[in-house]
């Protein structure tokens, strides 16, 4: 994926004019700088898996689906289930996606999802144990189907609601009976992610693709209710002020994300 | 990072397990050079971290279309031994955990590298983290910088690295393993020395606001001490002007 020359000519095209727009306070799609597109989160879409969600924002559309199964703990926590998050960034969803063995970019979404979850402690991993070396392991698959910039806050979104619509599934003598449900997962927290880029000297919230691509500085910061709970910064360079703004929009964008995820 | 909440006790009397202060960074010894056939090279001994690194470029760009008519290509590729730590890493390839790292490492280089000077080719940083006690990444990116440096490539600035994290309640400087694995929380940070930039971002657990602004001001002194060490480990090895064995 080296710059060709057009395409680095493009590049400083749109950043030039990306950034004369947004020196007159305007984004290419009208919205104001720390304004989302529209969410729109819809759970319960997939009826094989435990709990799943699709979450959109904007054209971004990325699924989550949860599935347990048993698994052994790990050696240093044997009474604790197991949570793994894994990143699809799939082809069918952009021309720059490549099918193959996951790539960086995947990677980092999932570890990112993977970390606000975990740190915001919002399941209860002690409540998975199931007997002496068993214990209930969540899987979190992250499929981005459509990506048109930040599949990242997406993808948190997709899998908080996944939480919000997972059924724990009964177990009896040891293995999970399919189609039967224990009892609701009922994540204790609402972990979110806001993800904002630098151009020039303006910092965006939820950046489309046009967006991303001339982007500096680009950086997701988790989110629940009183704490930050994950924070990772890509490419670029970001100062302590930034940072200060930068959490206090997390908050903000973040509270109203809770708002669509609670009220349905 | 950190996975799980404090349960052992981490700070005794405002002292750390280690008999650190909640400020004092784990010992740091940086050697130049140690690396003949590279174009640059360091090794860092942080605590119970042994890094080698090893910098080569700029050359030409392989594959070749990932080569920029612009600038150089930083690439950069952190590894974990099998043997770095007490368990058993597996010798199946890149972790997703050091894929991870390697992104965010290089992605520290590319702000301050000044790529522009040699279009076509590229830069690479490779990192060997031959024994982990907590703190690869910061020590990886400590040892980069100066091999960078060593390797004569133009850079913008230095960058020294370091964790704060919290760990018994308490805001602490370098975490090691055992704050980095019990305590609660995890924030390393990669700092450019001169514009005070942070390069490198990340955290897990959870913080308040407050906690992370003086989080970011801890790093900022911590970065000062190494970027310390730094300067004086480059001097000392031009100043004897050749390598010498060191001791392991």
């Amino acid at each position: 994926m080296g710059d060709e020359v057009k395409d680095v000519i493009m590049a400083q095209i749109r950043r030039d004019v990306l950034n004369n727009t947004l020196s007159k306070g305007i984004r290419f799609d009208s919205r104001k700088f720390d304004e989302y597109r529209p969410i729109e989160v819809q759970k319960g879409v997939i009826k094989t898996a435990e709990g799943s969600a699709i979450a959109k924002i904007g054209q971004t559309t990325v699924l989550v689906a949860a599935k347990f199964d048993v698994v052994k703990p790990f050696s240093d926590r044997p009474t604790q289930g197991v949570m793994v998050s894994n990143a699809e960034l799939l082809p069918t969803a952009s021309p720059n996606f490549e099918s193959g063995p996951p790539d960086e970019y995947s990677i980092e979404v999932a570890r990112v999802v993977d970390r606000a979850l975990r740190s915001a402690e919002c399941i209860d991993l002690d409540s998975f144990f199931v007997e002496t070396d068993k214990v209930l392991g969540l899987y979190l698959d992250i499929y981005v189907m459509n990506h048109a910039g930040n599949y990242t806050d997406a993808a948190t979104l997709a899998a908080t609601a996944a939480l919000l619509n997972t059924q724990v599934p009964k177990v009896e003598g040891g293995k999970i009976i399919r189609g039967e449900y224990a009892r609701p997962l009922a994540p204790s927290k609402l972990p979110v992610t806001t993800t904002m880029v630098k151009i020039g000297d303006n910092w965006l919230v939820d950046p489309t693709r046009d967006e991303e691509r001339v982007l500096e500085t680009i950086l997701t910061i988790g989110t629940t209710e009183e704490h930050v709970c994950a924070m990772q910064k890509g490419k670029g360079a970001i100062t302590k002020n930034e940072l200060v703004d930068a959490m206090e929009i997390a908050f903000k964008r973040g509270d109203d994300i809770r708002k669509i995820l609670r009220s349905d | 990072m950190s996975d799980s909440k404090g349960t052992v006790p981490l700070i005794v009397d405002g002292k750390r397990l280690d008999g650190r202060g909640i400020e004092d960074l784990r010992n740091l010894r940086i050697e130049v050079g140690i690396i003949p056939e590279a174009d640059g090279s360091s090794y860092v001994e942080w605590g119970g971290n042994k890094i080698l690194c090893g910098v080569y470029g700029p050359r030409e760009c392989i594959p070749r279309h990932d080569a920029s008519p612009y600038h150089a290509i930083v690439k950069c590729r952190y590894m974990m031994s099998p043997f770095a730590s007490l368990e058993e890493h597996g010798r199946s390839g890149p972790s997703r955990r050091s894929t991870e790292l390697s992104k965010v490492i290089r992605e520290v280089f590319e702000n301050v590298v000044i790529a522009e000077k040699f279009p076509n080719t590229q830069i690479e940083i490779f990192i060997d983290v031959l024994q982990a006690e907590g703190g690869t990444r910061t020590a990886s990116i400590t040892a980069a910088t100066v091999a960078l440096a060593n390797a004569g490539i133009p850079m913008k600035d230095m960058v020294g690295s370091v964790a704060v994290g919290k760990a018994g309640d308490v805001l602490v400087v370098d975490l090691n393993k055992a704050e980095d694995n019990f305590g609660q929380s995890d924030m390393p940070m990669a700092i450019s020395s001169r514009d005070k930039k942070l390069l490198l971002l990340q955290m897990d657990g959870l913080l308040t606001k407050e906690e992370i602004i003086q989080m970011v001001e801890m790093a900022e002194r911590g970065c000062d001490k190494v970027n310390v060490i730094q300067t004086d480990a480059l001097k000392r090895f031009y100043e004897k002007g050749e390598e010498e064995s060191i001791k392991w």
